[in-house]
């Protein structure tokens, strides 16, 4: 295996990996957010990414420095996400899962479709204009945007950790996760709540996609890899556990670009929803074997 | 009496509908496999309780099953494959091969999609609600990313499905009545199934999976066996559909998560689930809206459905049986105490 005989590329790739994963896990925030406080699962997670990408691209085009786009793109998705909730999300809360499923689904469809319409299929990029940094006599090779980007991710993700603890705000999100009815019957305006917090959730997910933006590459259709990556960490850490969250992003990221290396670039996407597949399946096996299933 | 009459009308109409409108033979066609998809997503969605939004996955093992086989009963697919179909013209079938090819072809196609549910099955089945529903949409992509990365089938520039020889007639008119047997043969299977103790049994299932199982009901082998039928309809499905789409794409065509692994829910809440007849009649509708989008609203017609999707399953998530059934409960034999429905009627006035 070359991997064993030049550690250096398994050096290079896990490092650009937990790059990534950091990104992941900013994600993944989100939708813990979503789901621990309004019982969603919102499948158009990887869309905020990518719309949030556009914000950053857009601000490219405009001649302002994308780095500027990363508040910029959270603010644009926290309105967003806020109409949305306006507009949608707040019929299917108290319904079925599967509507909610099924609804957000569509949601994202809808949002994919009007970017390739608007925008075109092309890949965009949001060029930074940063340099490479140079490890181990030159033999790893870091672009320092990834590392600015894993950076802001680490502080955004603080930032919100942050509010959730100390603003009022904050606290009523809290509060409403730990139980809806109780927090109503406190004075909470739990309406008011669900729609801060499906905005916060698009906020952080359009900073992930100004920075993905920057450091890799968006296209109308990368939505629902970071979907199903966000649930896949969701899953392994469990709700409201956010060093679990991170930890998990970290380490998909990192096994995901070694298995892009050993099974090809082409098997890279094959690779995260194949472990989307038997991560489920076998954390059921483990919940089967004490007659229990994942709830 | 009058249900037979209705029957007759319906296969006199299927029967007669190509030369009624021959212009819209594929797309009639394409009608009878969307039943056929909707019929078969309700078996495990609707009446089981389990929504799937990897069904894709059949589909595309029976498309790329039919048309390896149609392949490779006279040439070889490896040489098939890396002409690009600019080998249409070296590797030709008359009518004879091309229908061993289908004979053979579609057969294996529902055999693969069964072994591939048999198999995901056991493994996936075991989780519930909404683990399930993205678990198989996991299952969806994943299928597709591979087919996508295999060179053996095409890889990412897809398969270009053997022409039919011009000794077949007409080549739409030749697939819409396969396909209009197909959606006939799984409308009578599945509503057979729906009249047995197994109809029952998932019925049960849905209703109350833990209890079911209490009362001694072998519910994983239940819930494998609906999904393995399910799959065998959609594999023939899936090789009809390759057939008449001629070239298979592996992301957009065959596992279009996206595309019919959305649409055939969507057809089901439409129409109504867990009910017979209305899969039936949302795909029905569906395929009407889906042609008059792509007709008047080129360009936004991806857009528009998109749309569509939001706006059904939040604001007509009861499907338009669920609708009829409220509004008529008499017409689907429910007796209705007039006393009672007028205080209903007064207590949602208030």
């Amino acid at each position: 295996m070359i991997l064993i005989q030049a550690p250096v590329i398994t050096v290079d790739l896990v490092l650009n990996g937990l790059l990534l994963g950091a990104i992941f896990a900013l994600a993944a925030y989100g939708m813990a957010l979503v789901w621990g406080v309004m019982s969603i699962i919102n499948i158009a997670q990887g869309e905020f990414v990518m719309l949030g990408g556009y914000v950053a691209v857009m601000m490219y085009w405009g001649g302002i420095h994308p780095l500027l786009a990363v508040p910029v793109a959270a603010l644009v998705m926290f309105i967003v996400g806020w109409a949305l909730y306006r507009a949608v999300i707040f019929r299917i809360v108290d319904r079925d899962l599967f509507v909610s499923l099924l609804a957000t689904f569509g949601l994202s469809i809808l949002l994919q479709q009007l970017m390739n319409t608007a925008f075109s299929g092309n890949v965009q990029i949001a060029e930074a204009g940063l340099g490479t940094m140079f490890l181990f006599d030159g033999l790893v090779t870091l672009s320092q945007i990834k590392v600015v980007a894993f950076v802001l991710a680490i502080v955004v993700g603080g930032c919100m950790v942050v509010f959730l603890k100390r603003s009022r705000m904050g606290q009523a999100i809290r509060a409403t996760a730990q139980n809806a009815r109780a927090a109503r019957v406190m004075g909470i305006d739990t309406d008011r709540v669900y729609a801060v917090t499906y905005g916060l959730n698009a906020a952080l997910c359009g900073s992930c996609g100004a920075l993905v933006a920057m450091a890799y590459s968006i296209h109308p259709y990368i939505g629902l890899p970071y979907t199903i990556r966000s649930f896949m960490i969701v899953v392994v850490a469990g709700l409201g556990n956010f060093a679990g969250v991170i930890v998990a992003g970290l380490g998909l990221g990192a096994a995901e670009n070694l298995a892009g290396f050993i099974l090809g670039a082409q098997y890279q996407l094959a690779f995260v929803f194949g472990l989307l597949v038997v991560v489920l399946v076998w954390r059921n096996w483990r919940l089967a074997a004490k007659r229990q299933y994942l709830k | 009496m009058s249900r037979l009459i209705g029957y007759a009308a319906i296969l006199a109409i299927g029967i007669a509908a190509p030369y009624l409108f021959p212009n819209y033979q594929s797309q009639m066609a394409e009608l009878w496999l969307f039943i056929v998809f909707a019929l078969t997503w309700d078996l495990v969605g609707g009446q089981m309780g389990y929504n799937s939004f990897g069904n894709v996955v059949f589909i595309g093992v029976g498309m790329y099953t039919c048309a390896i086989v149609q392949v490779g009963l006279f040439y070889s697919v490896t040489d098939y494959n890396a002409a690009k179909g600019g080998g249409q013209t070296v590797f030709t079938f008359d009518v004879v091969q091309y229908l061993e090819g289908l004979a053979v072809g579609l057969p294996l196609a529902a055999v693969a999609a069964g072994i591939v549910a048999a198999i995901l099955g056991s493994a996936v089945l075991g989780m519930r609600g909404h683990y399930f529903a993205i678990c198989t949409l996991g299952l969806g992509v994943a299928a597709g990313q591979i087919a996508n990365g295999w060179d053996w089938i095409g890889a990412g520039s897809g398969m270009v499905v053997p022409h039919a020889p011009s000794g077949l007639g007409e080549t739409s008119r030749f697939y819409y009545y396969l396909a209009f047997v197909l959606a006939v043969l799984t409308f009578i299977v599945v509503s057979w199934l729906y009249s047995t103790r197994f109809g029952l049994a998932i019925n049960a299932i849905r209703d109350d999976e833990d209890k079911a199982e209490a009362m001694g009901l072998p519910t994983t082998r239940i819930k494998v066996t609906a999904w393995v039928i399910s799959a065998l309809f959609l594999g023939v499905a899936g090789g009809l559909l390759g057939n008449l789409k001629r070239f298979i794409d592996p992301i957009e065509v065959a596992f279009a998560g996206a595309s019919f692994g959305v649409w055939m829910v969507l057809m089901v809440i439409l129409g109504g689930k867990g009910t017979l007849w209305g899969p039936v009649i949302g795909a029905i509708v569906f395929q009407l809206l889906k042609e008059f989008f792509w007709t008047y609203l080129l360009g936004w017609q991806r857009v528009a459905l998109g749309l569509m999707i939001v706006l059904i399953v939040v604001f007509f998530p009861q499907g338009i049986l669920g609708f009829l059934r409220e509004r008529f409960p008499e017409r689907f034999g429910h007796k209705v105490d007039p006393a009672l429905a007028r205080g209903a009627a007064g207590e949602a006035a208030k």
